[in-house]
């Protein structure tokens, strides 16, 4: 499918807070890729605590993970799982390599993908610095509320001083109705605080619980749902398609929007 | 900050204001501090010293003043709000340990 050979991409989705949707967005990136062509692998670095597999509806297919393709006991291609809707995209469970050998695995991946997506566990120690040595660029979510924004804060400090770069920004949970009636961080104050470019800006959506409850991300079959379109714009956002970001919370909701925006007036 | 409709009618009814600008000013807050190494205490140091210096030459307002960390574009600087309710006629001596920091003070006010 594959047209132009460029350099394979590492991409770091990580956040510190954890249950902010890390791994959501990495198996909906994964697939969203994946329809658009480009030969995906996810990488579940979070080898404690897995849940990529889950949500890809992979979780009965893994036998191998990267250890044992490094001991050599088994070949890279056995240790991939394709996923059989879309086999553009590939999971590879981590297992719990030393930091070195992350840089072996994601050479491994060069030849054979285009993106290398790699799920950051949360935190900051040792398996956040692991997942940072394969990693070139960055992916940081975030949801509104202060402790995930803080969190994302301390990350992208220490992605800025292992020279990760770009680092864009996905606003995860956004709840409009919320931030029009200045309940919730406004889009423009989170941007403001990371200081970071926005990839992405995803609507609160009980369709994503449902996805996960199947183990089919929504990007897997069209579905219709705002948060399958945000996840597919990243996508396209991520290969230099110019998608425009609408800010749900500015939006033209009829008599209440525009009572919001009446009280929000500014009066001295 | 500016007042908005709401938070007008949110104070005649006795409501608190919304809370998102509350967020962000506590997070900016929390957040110089978190992005600078600067422990509370030495902080605190020197927030002390700097007030020692600036008050040999003007009188200062010390209720209202603050020496504290700002953050904008993940540069954290020091803001230092220090009204001034008169200029001394006679500038204090120098506590022997500030002999560097007054100098440099001294020449700039000049």
């Amino acid at each position: 499918m594959h047209t132009v050979a460029v350099e394979t991409r590492y991409i770091l989705i990580c956040s510190g807070k954890g249950g902010v949707g890390k791994t959501t967005l990495t198996a909906n990136l994964g697939i969203a890729l994946a329809k658009q062509g480009v030969r995906t692998a996810v990488l579940d670095a979070d080898f404690g605590l897995r849940n990529l597999d889950l949500l890809l509806g992979l979780e009965n297919r893994i036998v191998y993970t990267a250890q044992e393709v490094l001991a050599e006991t088994c070949r890279l291609e056995q240790a991939l799982v394709k996923h059989k809707q879309q086999p553009n995209l590939a999971l590879l469970p981590a297992g719990n390599p030393r930091m070195l050998e992350w840089l072996k695995i994601a050479t491994m991946l060069g030849d054979l993908f285009d993106i290398v997506l790699i799920d950051c566990p949360a935190g900051i120690e040792d398996g956040f610095k692991n997942a940072v040595a394969a990693a070139r660029e960055a992916i940081v979510i975030t949801t509104p509320e202060v402790s995930a924004v803080r969190d994302a804060d301390r990350v992208i400090g220490l992605l800025n001083s292992e020279g990760i770069k770009p680092i864009q920004l996905v606003l995860n949970r956004v709840r409009p109705r919320m931030m029009a009636n200045q309940e919730m961080l406004a889009v423009s104050d989170v941007t403001d605080i990371l200081a970071l470019p926005l990839l992405g800006l995803v609507v609160e959506d009980e369709q994503v619980i449902v996805s996960t409850n199947r183990g089919e991300p929504l990007t897997l079959n069209g579905s219709s749902s705002p948060a399958a379109q945000a996840y597919n714009n990243v996508a396209r956002r991520l290969q230099g398609d110019d998608v425009p970001i609408v800010d749900p919370s500015q939006e033209p909701q009829g008599l209440r929007a525009k009572l919001s925006r009446l009280m929000n007036t500014k009066i001295f | 900050m500016a007042t908005t409709l709401r938070d007008a009618i949110n104070r005649l009814l006795g409501r608190q204001t919304a809370s998102a600008a509350t967020a962000k000013q506590r997070l900016q807050l929390v957040l110089a501090h978190d992005r600078s190494d600067l422990n509370p205490e030495l902080l605190q140091q020197m927030r002390l010293e700097i007030l020692e210096v600036v008050s040999r030459y003007v009188e200062l307002d010390l209720d209202e003043g603050d020496v504290s960390l700002a953050t904008e574009d993940r540069v954290t600087a020091l803001v230092a709000n220090l009204p001034i309710k008169r200029v001394r006629d006679v500038v204090l001596p120098a506590n022997s340990a500030l002999n560097a920091t007054t100098a440099a003070a001294g020449s700039s006010a000049s």
